[in-house]
């Protein structure tokens, strides 16, 4: 039983006027085979949490704790969270210029792995993913996230988290900047890892529209670097309708429609 | 007319490329001070004395591997093949050529076309003398690719050895050469270098100069153009060490109309007093309208103490040109991409080799000779170091958000 758990967590960036805190106290729990979704309005601090569980640079934890399975996740350098099973989908991949995506997927599953995997298998492997995904096997000869589109870009995030098979997966609005046709197929990727029961899905989004490819069992809010409010797939439903308007407008104080914080873990 | 310039600066007028003396005789070359605009990135006392021309004490041997049906002679100083389409434009080149004692020549024959390259290896066998530097030896490459022929030939430069040699190189017109020069020496050799290209008619050059090893490494590729349609692409790759000076000083002169010019100079440098200069010259006379050219070099910075100095010069006489342009860029490690690369488990040591290959491939990939390219990404992971253990800890800058002050 896979499980990740982020306690009471502070996180802070360097601005140019000194530490500046964004997280303000974030507890989450999320079990393999779960699905989560944390769903808030822009710059609410969605991305500093999922960019402070991978263990990205500059953001530094002032306080708390996040493990997996019990070992200490703040303590691991980044590449070791992920081989110890965490994966971030970004919600802007990076372009590593000259890096094939064939041989950055194969280093990258070497190292999560532990071992490389047996050519024969893994060319099979990379092509049945990239068939469900409805990606031109010509991309993988391209640098990785080299002149992709907005699409393109989600679709190999989704095609990383298929072949290196998380324990704990964070997709950072995976589904902003889709067409319809694309954000069908990238739901379907999704959906495809989370059938199996093998991970736990964090689903970050800022609109309710992929909630209708992927149901999440759990849906949270969050606005201004906390957790206001908890809840079952109803509480997106009432998102679709009103909005974050009264998160915002009552700042901490809105009075929380579903389970108080905390309370859902 | 098309004029890019990612530095920001307007294209230059006449004047802005300077013209150097032009002569065999190495007396009317001055004697360099260090400030002349051709000699202030060099460390002049490292040159172990060439500026003076010194007896040969040492010997770099020459060993040509050709396909059948290409031609290998040694010509004697006096030969008139020699010098033909190259004037020295300074004095450690005009040495080079007073002192060598004759030439190399290699000459493949109109419309021949060999599948194979001609492999030239040019090894320093100078043990260190009693000063403790590697003798200084001379030498005179000629090639000479005839009419519609189509050619690859590639030169290794290995051992140690105080070296000035030059390199003439013509294409005749409807003519194609592929042509490497690899820098691979010990770490002791100095190696000052005039590459010149002459370019025919309708002709095409593809030149890769890939600089590796040595103390200090002075090459001047210089490209001329002999009628309309000539095509020059000019790749480079650099990869400086700590206390390396690498200098790649670049000529391509448009006079003929129609001819164009690519120059891409990739470059890695590591380590203290690691330091790399890279000189674009391009002019373009009043007649040579219809040009098409674009250069770019770009640096990659890998740690502290490292220098990377970077100049294109552009000097435009005539309004009528397709593009002209340059590029010029420094700059580190992109922590993002390194980031990326972590979060998929990739190892930080691992990651940066990744960056840096990727970085080279660009111009790396283009060499069609597998081995060639196989020897020289292996030679850059073995700079890099090679990956570490997978249980290496990671330092603290690369642990990321862990806890303030852990
Ligand atoms: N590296 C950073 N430097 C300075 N401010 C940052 C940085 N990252 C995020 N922020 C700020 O933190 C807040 C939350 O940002 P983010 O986590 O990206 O929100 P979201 O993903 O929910 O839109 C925003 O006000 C943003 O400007
Ligand atoms: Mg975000």
């Amino acid at each position: 039983m896979s499980t990740l758990e982020i306690r009471n967590l502070h996180v802070s960036v360097e601005t140019e006027e000194g530490p500046r805190e964004i997280l303000r106290g974030v507890d989450l729990t999320v079990r393999k085979g779960e699905t989560h979704a944390i769903m808030g309005p822009n710059g609410s601090g969605k991305s500093t949490l999922s960019y402070s569980i991978a263990g990205h640079p500059k953001y530094t934890v002032t306080d708390g704790t996040i493990t997996l399975d019990g070992e200490d996740v703040l303590a691991m350098g980044v590449d070791a969270r992920a081989r110890a099973g965490i994966f971030l989908a970004m919600q802007y991949p990076v372009e590593i210029p000259g890096v094939s995506v064939s041989n950055f997927l194969r280093s990258s599953a070497t190292a999560v792995r532990g071992e490389a995997p047996k050519l024969r298998t893994w060319v099979k492997e990379v092509k049945a993913s990239m068939e469900a995904l409805e990606m031109d096997p010509a991309f993988a000869e391209r640098g990785v996230n080299e002149g992709f589109s907005g699409g393109e870009k989600k679709r190999h995030e989704i095609l990383q988290m298929a072949l290196l098979k998380p324990k704990i997966a964070v997709l950072d609005e995976t589904d902003s900047g889709l067409d319809v046709d694309a954000l069908r197929i990238v739901s379907g990727g999704i959906e495809a890892v989370r059938a199996k029961g093998e991970t736990g899905i964090l689903l970050i989004t800022h609109y309710t529209r992929i909630l209708r490819y992927i149901k999440p069992e759990f849906v949270h809010v969050m606005t201004a670097g906390r957790i206001v409010d908890e809840g079952g797939p109803e509480l997106a439903a009432v998102l679709e309708d009103s909005g974050y308007d009264r998160y915002v407008k009552g700042g901490g104080a809105a009075a929380p429609t579903g389970a108080p914080a905390g309370a859902v873990s | 007319m098309v004029v890019i310039d990612a530095t920001g600066r307007p294209p230059m007028a006449s004047g802005a490329v300077p013209r150097p003396v032009r002569s065999r005789n190495p007396l009317d070359h001055d004697v360099p001070t260090g400030r002349e605009e051709a000699w202030r990135f060099t460390p002049l006392r490292r040159l172990r004395g060439l500026l003076t021309g010194p007896d040969a004490d040492g010997k770099v041997s020459v060993t040509v591997t050709a396909p059948a049906g290409i031609a290998v002679e040694q010509l004697d100083a006096a030969d008139p093949r020699i010098g033909r389409s190259y004037t020295p434009a300074d004095r450690v080149a005009a040495f080079a050529l007073a002192r060598a004692g004759g030439a190399t020549a290699i000459t493949v024959p109109a419309e021949a076309a060999p599948t194979e390259p001609v492999l030239v290896h040019l090894h320093g066998e100078s043990p260190r003398s009693a000063a403790g530097a590697a003798g200084v030896a001379y030498g005179h490459l000629l090639v000479e690719v005839g009419p519609f022929a189509s050619a690859t030939v590639v030169l290794d430069h290995t051992g140690s050895a105080t070296y000035a040699g030059n390199v003439e190189v013509h294409v005749g017109h409807g003519a194609s050469l592929t042509f490497v020069s690899l820098q691979d020496w010990d770490a002791g050799a100095v190696h000052v270098g005039a590459h010149a290209y002459s370019i025919g008619r309708d002709a095409k050059l593809r030149s890769f100069t890939v600089t590796l090893g040595g103390d200090l490494v002075r090459l001047s590729p210089t490209v001329d153009y002999r009628g309309p349609g000539g095509d020059a692409e000019l790749n480079g790759v650099f990869f400086t060490d700590a206390g390396q000076h690498q200098e790649h000083r670049l000529l391509v002169t448009h006079t003929p109309r129609s001819c164009r010019s690519r120059v891409t100079y990739k470059g890695a440098l590591r380590g203290a007093g690691a330091h790399s200069v890279w000189i674009g010259d391009v002019v373009i006379d009043a007649d040579a309208i219809d040009t098409d050219t674009y250069e770019l070099n770009r640096n990659l910075v890998l740690t502290d103490g490292a220098r990377a100095d970077s100049v294109p010069n552009l000097e435009i006489l005539t309004g009528e040109v397709v593009g002209a342009g340059h590029a010029s860029a420094t700059g580190r490690f992109d922590d993002e991409a390194l980031f990326y690369l972590q979060s998929r488990g990739i190892p930080p040591a691992e990651a940066r080799r990744l960056v840096v290959h990727g970085f080279f491939a660009e111009v790396i990939d283009r060499i069609e000779v597998v081995e060639l390219r196989d020897r020289i990404m292996a030679s850059v992971s073995a700079r890099l170091g090679e990956t570490p253990a997978e249980d290496e800890p990671a330092t603290p800058a690369e642990a990321g958000a862990g806890r303030a002050g852990a």
